[in-house]
């Protein structure tokens, strides 16, 4: 059957979720079937390659063949505080002993039944105003679990929560959720990873809720790793209260197609929000990424930059929006987005927008499209380097350059890694 | 709008705020058929396939929805039915200003036209709601084969130009208010520059809108054949109405190999227009079109004029200045079409949004697949004066391949206030230290202008800031 089918909750939501969640799934599982499709006509979907989201074909996961290889390769970082595996919408491992004192770490459903006033406060509010709205119905009606990550005032985590969720299966479904409160004055460092347990196509529809409460910092980096053959959904939302810092990277590795919506609202005087992205493109892969960085409140600041770099026929489409609203006053935005053309056949539309409605703000965007520069190049062979390698070698340069916003030495020499190895460059 | 604010900008208004009453010999009536159509059409003595066109257009207009779905909304304030479509005293234009009727003399006389035209202008044509009322062109630069006369004139004696250029640019149904110019058109200019030659001075047209709850449907060809260069201006004012007035003009530029097109606007409508405009250029090997954009007046304008790169190494360029004040809407921008190798492109757009004035830039810049050496730059800057004021840019860049580059900046400030305040402490009053400032804002694009129009221009500005600080 097929996932957008209707369909009865399944048993195991029976008798995980509390009732009123599941009256909630009800009503989105409504919304979703009486949303109208996106057409490129709809301003947020301009450009966008609508015929890559069929979702007939997909099937909700089964349960996954082997949990313990999962567990097993589920390796990031040397050093973590804490770590959930999920795998095929279930939670397959839970490590979360050495979390401080009063953190909690569990699944959403566990949250629900547990610390039902939390969840009540943060899951799903921040409406979806980025084109996504039928996309996240549906994630909520098919939601089955996901990580819930609550950090209590005046809290530390030194070392970084990670969270892996893996899809198993051809045509497989996946709805991945991450929630994250960090109270006041806490401090943390959130890892997810999306992976692919087989290298088949799948579908994932992901949605991610940041929430920082006065003067908490949050560092998170989601690494999507899911093939080059699947359709993918990420929506993230970050509200940022007063004197609170947020610092969100999104990396794409994979993905046929993937629309990635962020959106950063800045509700608190002094807030600050950082929105990076870093997506090597390739192959005929697509992606398609919508940004708004909303400034409700005076005195606040956002700083977006996505890097882009384009081989083969690979496509890409940026559309970010700075909106300031009414009396947010002394507002400093700044957008940025890069394109590195590295083939003919690639394409990079951009759609830098603002939105300015107070007057005594500071607000810049730029979008560039541009190639390698050949001065580079020479200069590289002069010294030996093959073409081909001085090639990748400035496009890896072209990366690291956004992993030096990165506060942590760890995460980016890990992420660098990543990136190099992707990019076949011997990591350095 | 609060009687405050309109105080503050009927100051400047005042250039184009007056109206001497005018006996019309055609009137089509109120509201938009196909009756309308025929109308306009038998008035103006259209051959078969003009009267085909304008009711094939009008098939398309009435089909079109609104483009409300990214446009302002105002737009659905626009009653088509209680427009007048068709106005005029006679199709053919005076030679002389002697023959122009009394009343229709004494309003361009007072708006300076026929001064300008004996300093500085090559040629003028002179447009009163339908149609011209005076047309001509210098007699030296006539000898030199330059055509310069109305659209109806155009398609009557020019017909083997007219009809190999006309709707090519800018096809019917390009969007709903080209269709509605194609429909109804009358009026406008029809250039035609022979190859090789260049004209020294200005061709200026100058469109007056006099009666109230009317529409305004010029059409402007212009071909400049290779090798050729022609500056084209054109001034706009109306009485300021309590009732909505529609300005809908389709202006075509062709610029054959080589040759330069520049076009001037001056947009000084009063703030009961709304001023949609389809504007495009088609710019083979080695062209250049320049659009120079000023948009001051009008309610709601929305316009953004366009360069199709056709040829290789052609070049495009748009200059823009819009000050949207009290109760304004400037909705202006470019697009530029990069259709061959090594073709360039340059925006500059700045605006400077008032009270509760709002500026917004739409633009699009379109490098397609397998081309080579193409570039564009973008630069936009906003200042906005007042806490209600809003600014909004919108820019689409779309790139393919490898080889071209594309660069797209934008900023939003405000008038710094140690600038002020440095100049308050030397005497300078608040309101002069900001027209100042403003005018120091926009100086550089200013300096594109033709003289005659920066000088009227930068006095346009100080009005418009004057009373408005605080």
């Amino acid at each position: 059957m097929s996932v957008t089918a209707t369909e009865p909750v399944s048993k195991e939501a029976e008798q995980n979720w509390p009732a009123w969640f599941r009256d909630q799934q009800t009503s989105a599982w409504a919304d979703y079937e009486g949303s109208p499709d996106p057409t490129r006509k709809d301003e947020p979907w301009r450009f966008s390659n609508i015929g890559a989201i069929g979702l007939a074909e997909f099937q909700p996961a089964e349960s996954v063949t082997s949990e313990g290889r999962l567990i097993n390769i589920s390796q990031g970082l040397a050093d973590v505080s804490a770590k959930l595996v999920f795998g095929n919408n279930a939670l397959l491992h839970q490590d979360v002993e050495r979390l401080p004192h009063g953190v909690l770490l569990k699944s959403l459903e566990a949250a629900a039944r547990e610390d039902e006033e939390l969840f009540r406060k943060f899951f799903m509010v921040q409406p979806i105003e980025l084109g996504s709205h039928k996309y996240a119905s549906l994630h909520q009606a098919r939601l089955s679990t996901g990580a819930f990550l609550y950090v209590p005032k005046n809290v530390e985590v030194a070392l970084p929560v990670e969270i892996f969720h893996w899809i198993e299966g051809e045509n497989a479904s996946i709805f991945p959720h991450t929630l994250v409160v960090c109270g006041e004055n806490s401090k943390v460092t959130v890892i997810d990873h999306f992976k692919s347990a087989d290298g088949k196509r799948a579908f994932a529809c992901g949605v991610n809720d940041l929430h920082l409460e006065q003067g908490a910092q949050l560092n998170y980096v989601a690494i999507q790793e899911w093939t080059r053959e699947s359709l993918a959904f990420h929506l993230n939302s970050t509200i940022v209260g007063r004197d609170a810092s947020s610092t969100a990277l999104n990396i794409n590795f994979g993905g046929g197609f993937v629309r990635g919506e962020s959106l950063s609202r800045l509700i608190g005087e002094g807030a600050r929000s950082v929105m990076l992205s870093l997506n090597p493109m390739d192959g005929e892969r697509q992606i398609d990424q919508r940004t708004l960085q909303d400034h409700a409140a005076p005195h606040a600041s956002s700083d977006l930059l996505y890097l882009n770099s384009l081989d083969d026929a690979s496509r890409t489409i940026f559309a970010g929006l700075i909106k300031v609203e009414p009396g947010a006053h002394k507002t400093d935005a700044y957008q940025k987005v890069r394109n590195l053309m590295l083939s003919d056949q690639a394409e990079a539309n951009s759609m830098p927008g603002l939105e300015i409605q107070a007057d005594d703000v500071r607000c810049t965007h730029g979008a560039t499209s541009g190639e390698i520069n050949e001065d580079e190049l020479f200069y590289m062979q002069a010294r030996g380097i093959r073409k081909s390698d001085g090639r990748r070698l400035i496009v890896n340069g072209f990366f690291r350059s956004l992993l030096e916003r990165l506060e942590s030495g760890s995460l980016r020499t890990y992420l660098g890694g990543m990136v190099s190895k992707k990019l076949g460059v011997s990591s350095a | 709008m609060s009687t405050d604010t309109e105080q503050d900008i009927s100051i400047d208004r005042s250039i184009g705020d007056f109206r001497y009453d005018v006996d019309y010999a055609f009137d089509a009536g109120t509201g938009l058929s196909e009756r309308t159509i025929d109308y306009i059409s038998d008035v103006k003595g259209d051959p078969d396939w003009i009267r085909a066109f304008r009711k094939d257009a009008y098939r398309r207009f009435v089909e079109k929805p609104m483009p409300t779905h990214w446009a302002s909304h105002d737009l659905d304030n626009i009653v088509f039915e209680n427009i007048r479509y068709y106005l005029s005293q006679g199709t053919a234009p005076k030679r002389s200003w002697d023959e122009v009727p009394e009343n229709v003399k004494r309003t361009f006389e007072r708006l300076g036209i026929p001064e300008q035209e004996r300093k500085f202008l090559a040629g003028v044509e002179a447009q009163f709601d339908s149609e011209a009322a005076y047309s001509n062109i210098k007699k030296a630069v006539g000898e030199q084969g330059v055509i310069f006369v109305g659209s109806t004139e155009g398609l009557h004696k020019h017909p083997e130009i007219f009809r190999r250029w006309f709707g090519k640019v800018i096809p019917t149904g390009d969007n709903k208010f080209s269709a509605l110019n194609s429909a109804v058109f009358s009026g406008g200019s029809f250039i035609y520059v022979p190859p090789g030659v260049k004209v020294k001075h200005p061709l200026q047209a100058y469109f007056r809108i006099n009666a109230e709850s009317f529409g305004q449907f010029e059409r402007t060809l212009i071909i400049a054949d290779e090798g050729s260069e022609v500056m084209y201006m054109e001034g706009c004012t109306a009485p300021k109405f309590e009732t909505t007035t529609l300005h809908s003009a389709v202006v075509e530029l062709v610029a054959l190999p080589g040759a330069k097109i520049q076009y001037v606007t001056v947009q000084n409508w009063s703030p009961n227009v709304f001023n949609l405009v389809t504007k495009r250029g088609l710019a083979h090997e080695e062209a250049e079109i320049k659009w120079i954009d000023c948009n001051i007046g009008s309610r709601l304008t929305m316009k953004y004029p366009s360069v199709v790169m056709k040829g290789r190494k052609a070049r495009g360029e748009v200059i823009s200045i819009a000050l949207a004040n009290d109760g304004q809407h400037q909705d202006t921008g470019a697009k530029m079409i990069h259709a061959a190798n090594e073709t360039t492109s340059n925006i500059v757009s700045k605006s400077i949004s008032v009270g509760t004035g709002r500026a917004t830039y739409r633009g699009l810049v379109h490098v397609p697949r397998h081309l080579k050496g193409c570039k564009n730059n973008t630069e936009c800057d906003a200042l906005l004066i007042s806490s209600h004021s809003r600014t909004d840019t919108y820019p689409a860049i779309s790139v393919r391949g490898q080889g071209n580059a594309c660069q797209h900046e934008a900023s939003v400030s405000q008038i710094s206030e140690d600038q002020i305040f440095y100049m308050q402490q030397r005497g300078i009053s608040e309101g002069a230290a900001m027209s100042l400032a403003v005018n120091g804002f926009v100086n550089d694009l200013v300096q594109q202008f033709p003289m005659e129009y920066s000088v009227e221009l930068k006095r346009l500005i100080d009005l418009e800031m004057e009373g408005s600080v605080g």
